[in-house]
C-alpha cells in the first residue's frame, strides 16, 4: 500500500496536518487499512525531505500543517496515471495449502476445500451485510441507483465491493478445484484397478518440485 | 405458533429404477424459519433444483416428508396441493415465466383470481405487491415494455402476492447484469425481513452472500452450512467502522 501517494493525493485537495490526513484516509477507505499516526508523520518527514510537501505553519492550535509542492503534484498525477502492477504473485497460503494437500497421500483434499469454502462464504455474507448497511446509509435506491450522495460514502462502498469480489473469486476458484478433482478422480476410476477412492496419490516428480519450491 | 415455514425430514428423491436409477437427493434434513433467507449452493447435479421443486410441491419425494407451514405435503390430494401452493408458496424462475399478453398488474393478480379472489381485490393485492418490489408505477406496462430487471420484479411480485410466506427462487438473477441482480437480491432480502422464508438456488457465491444461511449440497446430500455472524458490528469494528 502506498501511504506516500495516498497522503500526497489528500494534500493535493487541501493543506492538512497529520491527524487530519489519517482521518481522511480512513474515512475514504472505510478504515479497512488502519494507519498509525507514527507512520503518517514518518512519511510526511520523507515527503518533505524529497521536496514533495512543505510545512505551511500551524493552524493556531499547535498542529503543523503540510501543503503539496509542484513536484508533489506531478508525483501524485503520475501515481494515478500508472497502473498498479503486481510484479510477483503475492504469497497465497490457501493455494500453497491445496498444492501440498494434493501431493500428500493422507490429506482429505475435499474436506480442505469445503472447510475453506464455508469460511470464505461466511466472510462474503458478512461483507455483503456491511455493504447493504453502507448502501442504505449512503441513500442508494432500491433500483441500485447510487444517487448523488457524499463521494466518501461511495468510496467506502467500492472498497467493500473490492473485498466482496476478491472473496467471491476465492470461492469460485475453490469450486473450480473441486470440479477439476472430481473429473480427475472419475478418469482415474476409468483407467484401471490401481485407482483409489478419494483424490490422494503419490507425489509426482513435478509436484514434489513445487512443494520443495514452496517450502524454501 | 411455530415459525417453521419449510421442513424437509429425511427427504430422498430418486429418478428411475434399478441399475439406471439416479439419486438426486439423499436423506436431506432442512428446516427454514420465517424471516430467514437461505441460499442453496452446489455443483451441477448436486440436487439444488430437485430440492426446490420438491419444496414447491412441483415434484414428490421418493421417501421422507416435506412440511409447508406445518402441513405435510405428501398426503395432500392434487387439488389440496394446488391450493396450498397458491396460498403459501411463491416460485420465481430464472427466465421470469410471465404472460407476455398481460400487463404487470394482470400477471401478478392472475394467481389470486385463479384462487377465487374477486378481481378488484386481486388487483389491489397486485398493486401492493408491485409497490413492495419498487415498480408500482409500471403496473400497466406489458412485458415487452419492461427491462429484464423490471420483469423479474414482476415475477417476484407474483410470487409474494397475497402475502405468501414461502418464496422459492431458482437462479433469479441468472439472466440479469450485476447491478440489476443486486436490486433483485435486495427485494428478496426485504421479503425475508418482512417475515417470509426465502430459499434461493444459486451458483454465484456473491449472490449467496446476501443470505442468512448458505446450504452446500453435493451428490444429493447437505455437506455443510455457513451462517453469517450474528452481530455484524463485530466485523465492522474489525474494519474500523
Amino acid at each position: 500500500m502506498s501511504i506516500k501517494h495516498s497522503l500526497l493525493a489528500l494534500l493535493q485537495e487541501s493543506p492538512r496536518y497529520g491527524y487530519q490526513l489519517r482521518g481522511e484516509f480512513e474515512e475514504r477507505t472505510g478504515a479497512t487499512w488502519p494507519l498509525n499516526i507514527g507512520q503518517v508523520y514518518t512519511t510526511l518527514d520523507r515527503l518533505e525531505r524529497d521536496a514533495l510537501v512543505q510545512k505551511d505553519g500551524d493552524d493556531g492550535e499547535g498542529h503543523v500543517v503540510y501543503s503539496i509542492t509542484d513536484a508533489g503534484r506531478a508525483e501524485v498525477m503520475g501515481w494515478f496515471a500508472a497502473p498498479v502492477v503486481a510484479s510477483n504473485p503475492p504469497r497465497n497460503e490457501l493455494a500453497i495449502k491445496l498444492a501440498l494437500a494434493l501431493t500428500l497421500t493422507d490429506v482429505d483434499v475435499s474436506a480442505v476445500v469445503q472447510a475453506q469454502r464455508t469460511a470464505s462464504m461466511r466472510l462474503l455474507q458478512d461483507y455483503t451485510r456491511q455493504r447493504r448497511t453502507a448502501a442504505s446509509n449512503a441513500g442508494v435506491q432500491l433500483s441500485g441507483d447510487p444517487g448523488a450522495g457524499d463521494p466518501k460514502d461511495a468510496a467506502w462502498l467500492l472498497v467493500l465491493d473490492s473485498l466482496i469480489f476478491s472473496t467471491e473469486a476465492e470461492v469460485r476458484w475453490l469450486d473450480h478445484c473441486e470440479g477439476w478433482m472430481a473429473k480427475r478422480a472419475a478418469s482415474r476410476t476409468k483407467v484401471g484397478p490401481r485407482s483409489v477412492a478419494g483424490l490422494a496419490e503419490p507425489p509426482t516428480a513435478r509436484a514434489a518440485k513445487v512443494s520443495k519450491a514452496v517450502s524454501e | 405458533m411455530s415459525n417453521e415455514i419449510l421442513q424437509l425430514e429425511n427427504v430422498s428423491r430418486t429418478y428411475g429404477e434399478g441399475a439406471t436409477s439416479v439419486a438426486a437427493l439423499r436423506s436431506v434434513n432442512l428446516t427454514i424459519h420465517a424471516g430467514e433467507f437461505v441460499a442453496i449452493m452446489g455443483p451441477s447435479g448436486s440436487g439444488k433444483s430437485s430440492l426446490l421443486t420438491l419444496a414447491g410441491g412441483l415434484d414428490q419425494a421418493t421417501s421422507g416428508e416435506i412440511f409447508v407451514e406445518g402441513t405435510p405435503v405428501g398426503g395432500l390430494s392434487i387439488n389440496e396441493l394446488a391450493r396450498l401452493r397458491r396460498r403459501a408458496v411463491g416460485y420465481v424462475f430464472q427466465d421470469f415465466n410471465l404472460v407476455p399478453t398481460l400487463t404487470a398488474a394482470e400477471n401478478v393478480s392472475l394467481p389470486r383470481e385463479l384462487d377465487g379472489t374477486p378481481a378488484r381485490k386481486a388487483r389491489r393485492q397486485a398493486n401492493d405487491a408491485l409497490r413492495l418490489v419498487g415498480i408500482e408505477e409500471l403496473s400497466d406496462r406489458f412485458m415487452d415494455e419492461m427491462s429484464g430487471g423490471q420483469q423479474q420484479r414482476v415475477a417476484i411480485a407474483r410470487a409474494i402476492v397475497g402475502n405468501r410466506r414461502l418464496i422459492l427462487a431458482d437462479e433469479p438473477t441468472g439472466a440479469l447484469d450485476s447491478a440489476t441482480g443486486d436490486g433483485i437480491l435486495e427485494v428478496l432480502r426485504r421479503r425475508a425481513e418482512a417475515g417470509a422464508a426465502v430459499v434461493m438456488v444459486t451458483h454465484e457465491a456473491r449472490h449467496a452472500g446476501w443470505a442468512d444461511r448458505v446450504v452446500f449440497l453435493k451428490d444429493g446430500r447437505i455437506v455443510d452450512e455457513a451462517a453469517a455472524q450474528q452481530d455484524p458490528s463485530v466485523l465492522l469494528a474489525g474494519l474500523g467502522r
